[in-house]
Order: C-alpha cells, then sequence, then structure tokens
C-alpha cells in the first residue's frame, strides 16, 4: 500500500548524560492520503514525543519519516501542528495570528489582499471571523483552539498534526470542536493524525486508531480499523453496534492489556 | 440545636427583606455627563490628596526644625526668599553661568540621552545573545556579574583617562551604569520565551530575523522594560554624581558649585528638581513599557 505519510522504524532515545531512555521503539505506520489517524495510548507514552517527531521538533534516534516519499527531519509548514495549549501568540490579534501565518507561507505565491482574504477564509472555516481584532487574552479556550486550528489549516498543510488539541476543553466545547473538525476534515479532505486519550473522541474522528503500549520503549500495540460511514452523527452513533465495538476494542486494550501502571 | 438555628433564620430574614422593599425609594437619576465626572474627581482626589497632605506635612515639620536660631540648614520659607528666582523660572539666562535649572536639567538630560540610549540598544543586543546561547551565557554572564557592582564614579576616572573630555565620560559612566540591568533582564526575558513560541516559530520556519522581531521582542517585551525601567533611574542617579566631578553646565555640577559658594537654599531647589525629574523619567518608561507590552503578559 503507497502511504503517503510514513513512519518509518522510528527509535527514539532520549540521552541524559550516560543514562539513556528508550521512549518509541520501532514504529512502521503508514498514512494514505486523506485519512484521519488517532494515536491513543497512556500518558507518558511517548505519544506526544512520536507527534513532535513528525512534526520536525525532535529529531529521531533512528528511522525516519517520509511525506510523498521524500525525508522530512526539520519543521515546517507542510506538517502544521495544532498544538494541546494552543500556542496562539498573546500580543497579536486572532487575525494577525493567522495572517503570520498566510504572509510566511504564501509570501511569494499570493498578493497582499489574496492573503487577507485566505486569512479571512480560514477564520470563518472555524467560525471565528467575527472575533478577529480580539486578543487571545480575551476570547475563551474552545476559541483559543479553533483559531489554533485556523493557523494550521491557512498553512494548506500536506498532514495536520493534531496534539491532543480538545484536551484542555470542557466537554461541551470539546463535543462542539470534535464536530467542527470532522466538518472541516469532511470538505477539505485533509490527512490528519491527531494524538488523543480519549476513546470516544478517537473513534468518533478517525478511520483508524492506533493504540501504543505502555513506555518506556512504547511500540504500536494494535491497529483498529474504525469503518463507520461518513459524516459520522455523534447521537446516533451512540447506539450504533459498529461504533460500541470499537470503542469495546480500545478500551480492552487501554485497561485490560496496558493497564496504566503509575510510575512504574 | 443545629436544626433550631436552621429552622429560624428565614423567619429573621423575611421580614428584613420585606422592609428593604418597602424603604426603597426610586433613585433620581443623575445626568449622565455628571455621573461619570463625579468619579472621576473623587478617584483623582484619592490619588493627589493624600500625598499632598504628606507633602504639607513635611514641609510644617521641616519648617519648624529650621526656623530654630542655630539651625544649620535653611527652612524651607528661607529657601522661598533665598532661591525664588530658581524656583519661579526654570529657564532664565543671565549670563553664560547664570541660567535657570530648567537649561542646566535639559544639559544633564541630554547626556543621559545619549548614554541611556546606548545603554538600552546595546543592553537589548548583549541581553539576546547571552540569553540565547547557552555558550554566551557562561562565558559573559559571570563577567557582567562582576562589572555590574562596580560604582559608577568608579569608572569616571578611567573614563576620562580613555577619552581626555568630560562630556564622553559623563556619557560613558550613564552608560556603564544603565547598560546591566538592560542586559540581565533583557537575558532572563529570552530565556523564558515559551517553548510553545519556538515551535510555533519552527513550524512556520521563520528565519533569525523574523524570529527576533516576531517572537523574541515581543516576548520579551515585560522583561526588557524592567531592565529599561531599572536602568533610567540609575542612569539619572549617576549623572548628578558624574558631573559634580566633570564639571561643565549640568544640575550635578551646579550642586556643586552651590556647595562651594554655600549657596544651601539653591541645593535644596536643585535636589527637588532632581527628585521630579527622576521620578518623571521612571514614568514615562512605565507609561511606554504599559503601551508596548498591551497584550503581552497573561494569556
Amino acid at each position: 500500500m503507497y502511504s503517503y505519510l510514513k513512519i518509518d522504524h522510528v527509535d527514539k532515545s532520549f540521552f541524559r548524560g550516560a543514562q539513556s531512555t528508550e521512549v518509541l521503539k520501532d514504529i512502521t505506520l503508514g498514512i494514505a492520503q486523506g485519512e484521519y489517524v488517532s494515536i491513543i495510548g497512556h500518558s507518558g507514552c511517548g505519544k506526544s514525543t512520536l507527534l513532535n517527531i513528525v512534526a520536525g521538533l525532535v529529531s529521531v534516534t533512528s528511522g525516519g519519516i517520509l511525506l510523498e516519499d521524500r525525508e522530512v527531519n526539520a519543521p515546517g509548514p507542510d506538517r502544521a501542528v495544532v498544538f494541546q495549549n494552543h500556542s496562539l501568540l498573546p500580543w497579536l490579534t486572532v487575525y494577525d495570528n493567522v495572517r503570520l501565518a498566510v504572509d510566511k507561507v504564501f509570501s511569494s505565491t499570493k498578493s497582499r489582499t489574496e492573503r487577507h482574504d485566505w486569512t479571512m477564509h480560514n477564520l470563518d472555516l472555524v467560525q471565528m471571523g467575527h472575533a478577529k481584532d480580539k486578543r487571545p487574552a480575551e476570547i475563551s479556550g474552545g476559541m483559543k483552539q479553533r483559531v489554533g486550528i485556523a493557523r494550521a489549516l491557512a498553512m494548506e498543510p500536506k498532514v495536520l498534526l493534531l496534539d491532543e488539541p480538545f484536551g484542555a476543553l470542557d466537554a461541551l466545547t470539546r463535543a462542539h470542536l470534535q464536530d467542527s473538525v470532522m466538518a472541516i476534515h469532511q470538505k477539505l479532505g485533509n490527512t490528519v493524525l491527531m494524538i488523543t486519550h480519549d476513546v470516544d473522541e478517537a473513534v468518533l474522528l478517525s478511520d483508524r486508531i492506533v493504540m501504543m503500549t505502555n513506555g518506556p520503549s512504547a511500540r504500536i500495540g494494535e491497529v483498529l480499523e474504525v469503518p463507520l460511514a461518513r459524516p459520522r452523527k455523534r447521537l446516533e452513533l451512540s447506539t450504533n453496534a459498529t461504533y460500541l465495538k470499537c470503542r469495546q476494542r480500545v478500551l480492552e486494550f487501554l485497561y485490560e492489556r496496558q493497564r496504566f501502571v503509575e510510575a512504574a | 440545636m443545629s436544626l433550631t438555628a436552621l429552622k429560624s433564620e428565614p423567619t429573621v430574614v423575611l421580614p428584613n427583606a420585606r422592609a428593604a422593599a418597602v424603604l426603597q425609594l426610586p433613585a433620581a437619576k443623575p445626568s449622565p455627563a455628571r455621573s461619570r465626572i463625579v468619579p472621576m474627581l473623587t478617584a483623582a482626589a484619592a490619588r493627589t490628596l493624600p500625598p499632598l497632605i504628606t507633602a504639607v506635612l513635611l514641609l510644617a515639620v521641616w519648617e519648624l526644625l529650621c526656623s530654630q536660631p542655630g539651625a544649620t540648614l535653611p527652612s524651607p520659607s528661607k529657601i522661598w526668599s533665598e532661591a525664588n528666582d530658581l524656583i519661579l523660572d526654570p529657564f532664565f539666562v543671565h549670563g553664560s553661568q547664570d541660567i535657570g535649572l530648567g537649561w542646566r536639567v535639559l544639559v544633564s538630560l541630554e547626556r543621559v540621552a545619549i548614554g541611556y540610549g546606548f545603554a538600552a540598544v546595546i543592553g537589548i543586543i548583549l541581553g539576546t545573545i547571552v540569553g540565547q546561547s547557552v555558550w554566551a551565557m557562561r562565558g559573559l554572564d559571570p563577567i557582567f556579574q562582576v562589572l555590574r557592582t562596580i560604582s559608577p564614579l568608579a569608572w569616571l576616572p578611567i573614563s576620562l583617562a580613555a577619552f581626555r573630555d568630560s562630556q564622553p565620560s559623563a556619557i560613558f559612566v550613564i552608560f556603564i551604569t544603565s547598560v546591566w540591568p538592560i542586559i540581565i533582564n533583557t537575558a532572563v526575558g529570552i530565556r523564558n520565551i515559551p517553548q510553545d513560541y519556538r515551535n510555533v516559530a519552527a513550524v512556520l520556519r521563520l528565519n533569525h530575523l523574523e524570529f527576533f522581531w516576531k517572537i523574541m521582542i515581543p516576548s520579551a517585551a515585560p522583561y526588557i522594560f524592567t531592565g529599561l525601567r531599572i536602568g533610567i533611574g540609575l542612569s539619572w542617579l549617576a549623572i548628578v554624581a558624574a558631573e559634580m566631578l566633570t564639571g561643565g553646565v549640568g544640575i550635578g555640577f551646579f550642586i556643586w558649585d552651590a556647595w562651594n559658594s554655600s549657596r544651601l537654599s539653591d541645593i535644596v531647589v536643585a535636589l527637588a528638581y532632581i527628585g521630579g525629574i527622576g521620578f518623571l523619567l521612571d514614568r514615562l518608561v512605565a507609561m511606554l513599557a504599559n503601551v508596548v507590552t498591551r497584550g503581552t503578559a497573561a494569556n
């Protein structure tokens, strides 16, 4: 199978003086174009490290990341990240936060007015056009995350990387934002790699769920296909047999086979 | 016991509430202009009256203490009668050395502006280097920590020897006094740039210059302005001392000159000027900081 994004035999160890800790061991994963893949695992299993490796923010110890058959080992706008804590620049307005990315990525390919329109288009896509002149401190957590998503989308990335994007939000806001992300994925057909520790979120959003074993030396324990048709409706799924079965599988993996041992 | 207390509570509260409802009067609506001006005046008075009262009290005590025969220092009333030309007209010119304190302050301020300007630019650049590079920090920081403890006046002979002129020497003393807090605070600010912002910059592939202007400076701005504010205070402290030794026209030399000709009242007036200007300089930088760092602080 051709993989648009390929994580190829990635090992990652952290060195501290003579001591080394192996965080990830032999991770291999292929993601097709337009696919939505979630990585789920207990905290500390190295799933965020894996995402940072794909983003290029952390270097591999061995192995590599291939995007369209070309190795990528430095960060770039082709793999835009939505950070868990939004990471908006507080001194810039909502508009300027997105515009910064647009100006950087499209400095030579789009004119001034085109860049403005593209910025507004992406803000409208996440329904944040109305707050374009607000600063991050003046909007709610969910809104900040929307702007973070708009900033990432505005880079027209080949792969969208979501690092527990809804983790810091309350349940209602989270559901709302998940629906937005589903709608956007439906509309734009982005290739998405998402880190999560929420089973329902993983099943609801993903085409495939990658379950990671506990660290240290975390590996891919199991990969689950979610054969649910899109568009998916949250309410209808809550009684859907396939949905419940998938959910059951992930829960079993996390709570029976990979029971989380605190500070093992 | 607690049960009875709970039960009795509503019976006590209810009549009160009813009474309050009856007593409520339709309040006359104040005009919008008046409702805005009155609280503003009250707030202004609350801020200005206490220091004014304190100042008047201090002056009264001073007058009491220094109006006795044999007092070594002049009383406020004596200062007023001896030096009211200095107080009332800061900008008179009666001769090359007989000029108002306003002119002298301006000369001092010019030196401060040049020295402090250099200190701000070089301090921010050096601070950025020290904050950004671990090796620059290891190499430079210990030296800065030693150099910054040297008194401004101790630099004066060295700078006089180097520049062979009082004007650049005074400016150098200003520079060397105010540059350290700017360097150190800038370095701390740069070192404290959250990793998140660095990640954003990395994903966007900002180059060094863009990173400096778009991430580093805004993110470190609150720290930089703390350094700038300490720096302006220190340089105003240093200029007076430096001018006492280098001579010329500034406010520091005026004090020294007045001391040599036993014009104590003039010295007191000059002190008031120095204090006032120092306060204004501090406010000015603080105001600038407020404008520039708007929105940088909380997240």
